[in-house]
């Protein structure tokens, strides 16, 4: 059970009410976590609209999660 | 050396540009993005620029890396502003310097719109009205993580 450091920007920020936690889970991929948070917030945005990043590095949301990686899920940037 | 700065306060323009005087370069061009008084037709009023500041950094300079190998320029560099901007201030700069005008139009074009699309900075519009909205499209993401080309008509999250 990985305790994991989420950082939220933007929409998921407002959306969870704090820019950042530490949170013991039991899932082990980024996706996964994703949608244990997106229950927890009520997150609006589906995983295919955001990109993840671990430990400051895109990555794909197949990505396994260890003991203290930082995560950032990155909502649509503003394009124009 | 990083040549993708990110920042919280204003930043002295001549300074990036004194970096970009090269004896192999016959031109320079910039693009320099203000904070508009309107969006979407609405008055605006400061616009807030949330950023993942280690990503902003990383990704910025792999854009740069591959202008410089792209593209026949002699140096680059680019700022980005973070924080409540007031309408007319600057929020990106870019500068290019290049033996030939051609490249260095045509790498400031390229930069602000790789930018946009793959640099995680956020808009926070605060309408006079007393709105504040994400601005925000919908994007693609490949396989590997990378964000892909954004589509547009992706409108404003709520």
């Amino acid at each position: 059970m990985p305790g994991l450091e989420p950082e939220y920007f933007a929409q998921p920020g407002e959306q969870a009410g704090r820019r950042a936690e530490t949170r013991e889970t039991s899932v082990t991929t980024a996706a996964a976590f994703y949608e244990e948070l997106r229950v927890a917030y009520g997150f609006a945005l589906p995983a295919g609209q955001m990109h993840v990043a671990v430990n400051a590095a895109f990555c794909p949301w197949t990505r396994s999660l260890k003991e203290g990686d930082h995560v950032v899920f990155i909502p649509p940037v503003s394009g124009r | 050396m990083n040549r993708f700065l990110i920042a919280d306060t204003s930043v002295d323009i001549g300074t990036l540009r004194e970096t970009l005087l090269k004896p192999e370069a016959g031109g320079f061009c910039t693009f320099e993005e203000w904070v508009r008084q309107t969006n979407d037709g609405r008055l605006v009023s400061p616009i807030g620029y949330e950023a993942f500041a280690p990503l902003v950094t990383s990704e910025g300079q792999v854009i740069l890396d591959e202008v410089r190998e792209r593209f026949d320029i002699a140096e680059t560099c680019a700022m980005h502003r973070t924080g409540d901007l007031p309408v007319g201030d600057l929020a990106v700069w870019i500068g290019v310097a290049a033996p030939h005008r051609g490249a260095a139009f045509k790498v400031c074009r390229y930069m602000i719109d790789e930018i946009r699309r793959r640099v995680p900075v956020w808009k926070r519009e605060h309408y006079v009205d007393g709105q504040i909205e994400w601005e925000s499209v919908i994007m693609s993401v490949d396989v590997t993580g990378q964000p892909g080309p954004f589509k547009t008509g992706g409108g404003h999250a709520p």
